[in-house]
């Protein structure tokens, strides 16, 4: 028993350990997680034919007669698709195969209407690439760590279509909009140990994709699907038995998922129990993970090279014949020097650049467009990024989450958030006053932030006689507090302050207001 | 030639008691109505193209728009297909007129064209003056109508169409001698192209990485004009060539002294009847006196090529029959236990025996367990079989010579003895190579045998080399100056038609 008391060093993550006493092993189990990622390609056309890509479309209105599968029809390959398959693959530091080829995989299924699915089975177009991503530890962001999972390949491969089962009338209606609509399957290998880990190693996927432009990656939409494989074992022995967790739609329900089938997996070997190598689905109404009724037992694919389509050949700047048409060929060359920056430079550049705190960085990422708006409002005022970031995060992402508007649509663009900023900066008004002009601005009744001042008269006093005079009114009618001040307590200076605030409704200049305080009372 | 006129004697020598039944039945009024449209088209000599007005017949593996497409099974009966495949098209858009769909085995699995849900195709020759005065009943019991012929396949109603002057040419498909087969058996040119020179976009397949579409036509020349008409590059078949083709004229050859034949051993197969093998020797005969040099040559792994050809086959049938559940099109079972259900008895009734026959050997052979043992290894063996063919016209040959069939075609009664399966291993032995490596291939009528039925030899060429293979082949076709079909039954107005037409050729 000696052997199992090793602990999993701490970066392997969570190690949950034995609750039963009665448990053989005494040692803690670990949790292996691995995904399979089906990324829908963004593309007008789909994998193989002209029809187009669209989500929501009524039923059976993008349908080709390939797509409908209609005997003599042939798959025509979309460049699109393979370009976006080519800069994922680059973007996951994946080694792009300069030949991939197609396979058929066939099962029957009403919304596979080939009776089978093109995928690339044998040689797929990228392998052995890498995803890093963070997770903070404990919930706390100010602690991050970083992680990497390794990329075993990314496939390029058509979608099936939809089948809704009428159980009332017993038929299933199919709508072959989806199907043919080309995917990309990244394939995560088991680095991962708990939800946690997947989920953020997914949104960082995602945040890529997006960024590519390869995907739009809305998992609300179907477009990003993720699979996990989730076994768990104890250290130095081999992988236990795993199950397929499918029908996660949501980043939250993914974490959720993961754990439930962990716990779910320790508990039935704790209780001597066995588990079985079967797909599960996540019911997320119940929170749990439950057997998905399997149609054919044991599924045989009957792989088998697709013979309609010559191997796929992709060119370097090295291997590009010289009188090619460029139209006709694909670069990897050309693709990698024109790839965006990915969010880890992105976030490395604004903590480098502004000089934020790299959990911010994070924070400016995750909502698209946000990193873009702070930088436009830092270019058009004088405060400090430091600063400014505050106010992004602070006051514009809680106002848009609290109304779920997404950084487009926000009332208040980054021209007059600078402008706003820039009343501030040159102490015009009081950060209190900016916060009311801010209030007034989510309006979007179009009014400018100094037009707001001046309607709510909010700019601070210039007129130093005027707030002299407050200042003097203000001493005369405390007495107390001057005896305090003047007996050696100077906290008691902040009440005044305040009293000047509240008299000049937030109009006078906080510190401006200390030193006359101080000056008259020191008299 | 003057088109105007042709589809008359069409129509003519169509109901004449030719009792060919190459077209299915019923199709024909559809292409009645084409041809007149056709005529519409072009008033006053405005030729829409080279084919103008000239009458083609299609193999109903084809798809045609608005015109029943049916692979002669129950699975599409009925069927209308919404698109043109690309071959059709390109007819259409030269002007031709499509005759009618013809008749083949259930979506070209077969050797005879005896096995489709219409019923056989029998041989035009069945009933001409040379068979019948040749052929000699059985016994008395046996009744004459019992000694027709068959076609060969799968193409055998495209042959018998064009063979008894229905069509000036056809288009069949050819996997593994469908074209050439029926072609040799009818006395007809039947020419397999080059593996992706000819689109096969809505050809509906059997085995893709094999098919082609042929051409069937009754002299060289015209197959170089259906040829040049249908050609080249499709941007909705990923496997035809980049490069546009460029139709050509075949030159007549007078000088064959710097040719060399290749006359493969391998093809002494077990089962050549003495008549065929006397005709090869005698055919290698006239290029060698013309000065060609002919040669021997070893491909040696031609007799792996049938078997090897079975495990192919049968893969890539059982994957393009599995889109055949009766969800989209086509037939669909009556059966509404479940979803599965339905899928089980719709291609249980769709199917006939040979094609289910086919997608479980196929199926068996794609499973995890045997993938390697059976697929992988013929893929190995189809490399070896095409690197074969590469030694040889790297050594310097030319063109091979071989048969198309091992013998001349069998009456009816006996092919069916036989299944499918022993029928089509045995008739594709000679053919089927071609399509493993991809190579051009032509069947040229030769001679008539002892029975009076039609002999046809076969050249391959090399890969995309169609104009050097067909010039050889006309070359071939004027020597052997093959026997006009007689009818027996057709008026001598007619016949004299015939034998004006032979000359006058589409070119």
């Amino acid at each position: 028993a000696g052997r199992g008391r090793r602990r999993a060093s701490g970066l392997t993550g969570v190690v949950v350990r034995p609750h039963s006493s009665r448990s053989a092993h005494l040692a803690p189990w670990v949790p292996v997680v691995g995904l399979e990622i089906h990324a829908q390609i963004s593309s007008n056309s789909k994998l193989f034919s002209g029809s187009q890509v669209q989500f929501a479309a009524p039923p059976n209105s993008l349908v080709s007669f390939f797509d409908a599968s209609l005997p003599g029809t042939l798959p025509v390959l979309n460049r699109r698709c393979v370009e976006a398959a080519v800069m994922t693959g680059l973007a996951l530091n994946c080694s792009i195969n300069k030949k991939s080829l197609f396979d058929r995989k066939h099962y029957f299924y009403a919304d596979l209407p080939a009776g089978y699915q093109i995928t690339q089975q044998r040689v797929p177009i990228a392998v052995n690439g890498s995803l890093s991503y963070s997770l903070c530890i404990d919930n706390k962001m100010s602690q991050m760590v970083t992680k990497t999972v390794r990329i075993k390949q990314i496939q390029l491969e058509q979608d099936s279509g939809k089948s809704l089962h009428d159980d009332t009338r017993s038929q299933t209606l199919v709508d072959l909009n989806r199907a043919g609509v080309g995917l990309m399957e990244v394939v995560m290998e088991p680095d991962m140990c708990c939800g946690e880990e997947a989920a953020a190693a997914v949104r960082e996927l995602q945040l890529i994709l997006q960024t590519l432009g390869s995907s739009q990656a809305v998992m609300a939409e179907g477009q990003l699907r993720v699979d996990a494989n989730v076994s768990v074992h104890h250290p130095g022995e081999p992988y236990g038995v795993r199950t397929e967790v499918k029908n996660i739609n949501s980043m939250r329900f993914l974490a959720k998922a993961i754990d439930y089938e962990i716990q779910r997996q320790i508990e039935e070997l704790e209780n001597g129990g066995t588990i079985l190598n079967e797909t599960r689905a996540f019911d997320s109404k119940l929170g749990c993970t439950v057997p998905m009724r399997d149609k054919e037992g044991q599924q045989d694919y009957r792989f088998m090279p697709e013979p309609n389509l010559p191997p796929l050949i992709l060119y370097d700047a090295k291997s590009l014949p010289a009188n090619m048409n460029h139209q006709q060929v694909i670069n990897i060359d050309w693709i990698h020097e024109r790839l965006p920056d990915l969010p880890s430079v992105k976030r490395k550049k604004l903590v480098e650049q502004y000089g934020i705190l790299p959990e911010h960085s994070f924070t400016l990422l995750n909502e698209d467009g946000l990193a873009e708006f702070f930088e436009s409002v830092v270019k058009q005022t004088q405060m400090k990024p430091k600063k400014v970031i505050g106010w992004i995060l602070k006051d514009l992402l809680s106002y848009l989450k609290q109304h779920s508007l997404t950084v487009k649509e926000s009332p208040v663009s980054s021209f007059l958030l600078a402008d706003l900023l820039n009343l501030l900066e040159k102490k015009e008004i009081s950060s209190t006053a900016a916060k009311q002009v801010l209030a007034e601005l989510w309006k979007g009744e179009g009014k400018t932030p100094l037009e707001i001042v001046k309607e709510q008269k909010l700019e601070l006093l210039q007129d130093q006689k005027e707030l002299e005079q407050i200042c003097q009114a203000v001493i005369d009618g405390h007495e107390n507090e001057v005896m305090a001040i003047k007996a050696g307590n100077p906290k008691v200076l902040n009440k005044l302050i305040g009293l000047v605030q509240k008299k000049t409704q937030g109009r006078s200049n906080p510190v401006l207001v200390k030193q006359l305080l101080e000056k008259k009372l020191s008299g | 030639m003057v088109p105007r006129g042709v589809a008359a004697r069409w129509r003519r020598a169509a109901t004449a008691p030719g009792k060919g039944q190459g077209s299915l039945g019923g199709r024909e009024e559809a292409a009645a109505g084409r041809e007149s449209h056709a005529a519409c088209l072009s008033p006053a000599g405005q030729p829409l193209g080279i084919l103008d007005g000239i009458p083609i017949a299609v193999k109903d593996n084809f798809n045609t728009a608005g015109i029943e497409t049916t692979c002669a099974s129950n699975m599409l009966k009925g069927y209308i297909s919404p698109y043109n495949a690309t071959v059709v098209q390109k007819l259409l858009d030269q002007g031709a007129v499509l005759l009618g769909k013809t008749n083949l085995d259930e979506f070209a699995m077969g050797s005879g064209s005896t096995d489709g849900v219409f019923g056989p195709v029998r041989n035009p020759w069945s009933y001409s003056k040379q068979y019948k005065e040749k052929s000699v009943p059985k016994s008395h019991s046996e009744d004459k109508e019992s000694n027709w012929v068959i076609t060969g396949g799968s193409s055998g109603g495209s042959a018998a169409a064009v063979s008894s002057f229905t069509c000036f040419a056809a288009l069949g498909s050819d996997t593994g001698g469908s074209t050439r087969n029926p072609a040799a058996h009818c006395g007809v040119v039947g020419l397999k192209p080059t593996y992706g020179l000819i689109s096969r976009h809505g050809l509906i397949p059997l085995v893709n990485s094999m098919d082609v579409p042929g051409i069937l036509t009754r002299c060289v020349d015209d197959a170089a004009v259906l040829l040049g008409s249908l050609a080249g590059h499709d941007p909705k078949d990923s496997t035809t060539i980049q490069d546009d083709f460029k139709p050509f004229e075949l030159p007549n050859l007078t000088d064959v002294s710097k040719l060399s034949i290749g006359i493969p051993k391998e093809y002494h197969a077990p089962g050549l009847s003495s008549e065929i093998l006397a005709l090869w020797s005698k055919a290698a005969d006239l290029f060698r006196k013309a000065g060609a040099k002919v040669v021997e040559v070893s491909l040696p792994h031609t007799r792996y090529s049938i078997v090897c050809y079975h495990v192919l086959c049968t893969a890539e049938v059982a994957s393009n029959m599995a889109r055949f559940d009766g969800l989209e099109y086509g037939h669909r079972s009556d059966m509404k236990d479940s979803t599965e259900s339905m899928y089980a008895a719709t291609r249980r009734e769709g199917f006939n025996d040979v094609v289910r026959g086919r997608i479980l050997s196929g199926n068996y052979f794609l499973l995890k367990q045997n993938y390697e043992k059976y697929f992988v290894k013929a893929q190995k063996v189809r490399r070896l079989i095409a690197n074969d063919f590469v030694k040889v016209f790297r050594s310097g040959v030319d063109i091979l010579l071989t048969p198309t069939t091992l013998s001349d075609a069998a009456p009816y009664t006996e092919f069916i003895q036989e299944d499918n399966r022993t029928r089509s291993a045995q008739d594709d032995i000679l053919t089927q190579a071609a399509n493993m490596a991809g190579l051009p291939a032509i069947n040229v009528p030769t001679a008539l045998s002892e029975r009076g039925l039609p002999v046809g030899l076969q050249f391959i060429g090399r890969s995309f080399q169609e104009k050097q293979l067909l010039t050889v082949a006309k070359w071939f076709e004027k020597q052997v100056q093959f026997p006009m079909i007689q009818l027996e039954e057709v008026k001598k107005h007619d016949s004299d038609v015939f034998h004006h037409q032979k000359s006058a050729s589409l070119s």
